[in-house]
């Protein structure tokens, strides 16, 4: 199997590298990618929406359909890791031994099941099985960086008209924070401040604020995402609407792209649990 | 001498995304370890995805970005003066769907793992043709 593959690899490799001499040269300006439809989008963005980022344009004007699906698809994907992994709490996914820790002294509790457990306690916290330290450089470090990766990722998402940016990155970097403060503390804090309940709503919401922005511009006469169709309010010529339009449309996308992130960490994590994990 | 220099330079971006592809669809057939598998299907999306921005590029050209300044009047803008922004557009959602499809390959790969014990390819094999009842039904 393993010389096939090899063989098969190889045959395929060269063909490939035999093709590539046919491909046009990098960095042509005449290369057929870009003298077709490109040319369109970066001389009529400017005119047609009054977005100077033309990836955002396209992205989510003139490209819209393709990006509700591609949001459709990662709340898709986020919907899959829960149905696969999702252990319901009913069927005995607690585990049998608890860990908790006295916070005054440092002593480790260790609790089996139908023990009297101090959930409510302020004295104890409860720990992993597998016992991590509580690290203090790890957990003062991230607890300064987080809040202002999060800042950091709701400027890339409202500032993604003029540079580059937008929902999908912000909304990843907002992710990457929210992991980041699971990782460096326990996966029950995390969810104590962002519930699975919440993270899953969110999802959807931010693939509904996209597509309840489509089927608005319906209702006003326009086509489905055509935002000029949001010039009924009062106060926005067709172009200024297709700019609000983009920018609705990728805060739904960062809501939607972060939640599910989070939610796809929080099943993998924990094994589907979400009682322990990193 | 010169010829080669210039064939080079003119092709090289599609020779690495070769190489990437032949690594990642090897690492997707030969490896018998499911997590492997995996990460060969990520090098071969990252090849795609070098693919296209590579094919995007223009000699002499800026980023997609149009310069503007507040209050200024907009001047004529050509289009060979910006890179192609369409394969940035394509690729953006598709590096977000890959991290994606990587958590719903990964957890497909969890939920085999708890079913068989191993994630070796061969060893899951030998569970479904060998013993059938051992399987246990955890399926949630």
């Amino acid at each position: 199997m393993r010389r096939l593959g090899l063989i098969a690899i190889i045959v395929f490799g060269g063909l490939l590298f035999s093709i590539s001499f046919e491909l046009p040269d990098l960095g042509d300006a005449q290369s057929p990618a870009s003298t077709h439809v490109s040319p369109y989008y970066i001389e009529h963005t400017l005119e047609d929406t009054s977005v100077p980022n033309i990836v955002t344009a396209i992205l989510a004007d003139y490209r819209g359909y393709d990006t509700l699906f591609e949001t459709a698809v990662i709340f898709s994907a986020g919907l899959a890791c829960f149905f696969l992994l999702r252990v319901p709490e009913r069927r005995g996914s607690a585990p049998k031994v608890r860990f908790y820790r006295h916070l005054a002294t440092g002593l480790t509790l260790r609790i089996e099941k139908g023990g009297r457990l101090p959930e409510e306690s302020k004295e104890f916290e409860r720990i992993d099985s597998v016992w991590v330290p509580s690290d203090v450089i790890i957990n003062m470090t991230c607890r300064l960086v987080v809040p202002f990766v999060q800042l950091f990722a709701l400027y890339v998402i409202a500032h993604g008209h003029h540079s580059p940016g937008g929902g999908f990155q912000g909304g990843v970097i907002f992710g990457a924070a929210i992991i980041l403060f699971a990782i460096s503390n326990n996966l029950r804090s995390t969810t104590r401040r962002l519930s699975e309940r919440s993270s899953a709503l969110l999802g959807s919401g931010g693939v509904l604020i996209y597509l309840g922005t489509g089927l608005l511009c319906m209702l006003l006469g326009a086509g489905f995402l055509n935002y000029s169709g949001l010039s009924a309010f009062p106060g926005l010529d067709p172009v200024s609407a297709r700019s609000y339009g983009i920018l609705i449309v990728e805060i739904g996308v960062g809501i939607a792209v972060a939640a599910v992130m989070v939610w796809i960490y929080y099943n993998l994590a924990s094994a589907g649990t979400q009682e322990e994990g990193l | 001498m010169e010829t080669i220099s210039t064939l080079i330079i003119a092709k090289y971006n599609y020779w690495a995304v070769v190489v990437l592809i032949a690594i990642g669809l090897y690492a997707m057939i030969a490896k018998k370890n499911l997590v492997k598998k995996i990460i060969g299907m990520n090098i071969f999306q990252t090849a795609i995805i070098l693919f296209y921005v590579s094919i995007g590029a223009k000699r002499g050209a800026t980023l997609p970005i149009i310069e503007h300044g507040h209050g200024q009047s907009v001047h004529a803008v050509h289009a060979v003066d910006y890179i192609n922004p369409l394969p940035h557009v394509l690729m953006l959602t598709a590096i977000v769907v890959s991290v994606a499809t990587l958590g719903v390959a990964l957890a497909l790969a969890m939920r085999i793992y708890f079913n068989y014990g191993t994630l070796e390819e061969d060893e899951i094999q030998k569970k479904i043709i060998g013993d059938e009842p051992d399987i246990k039904d955890s399926s949630g």
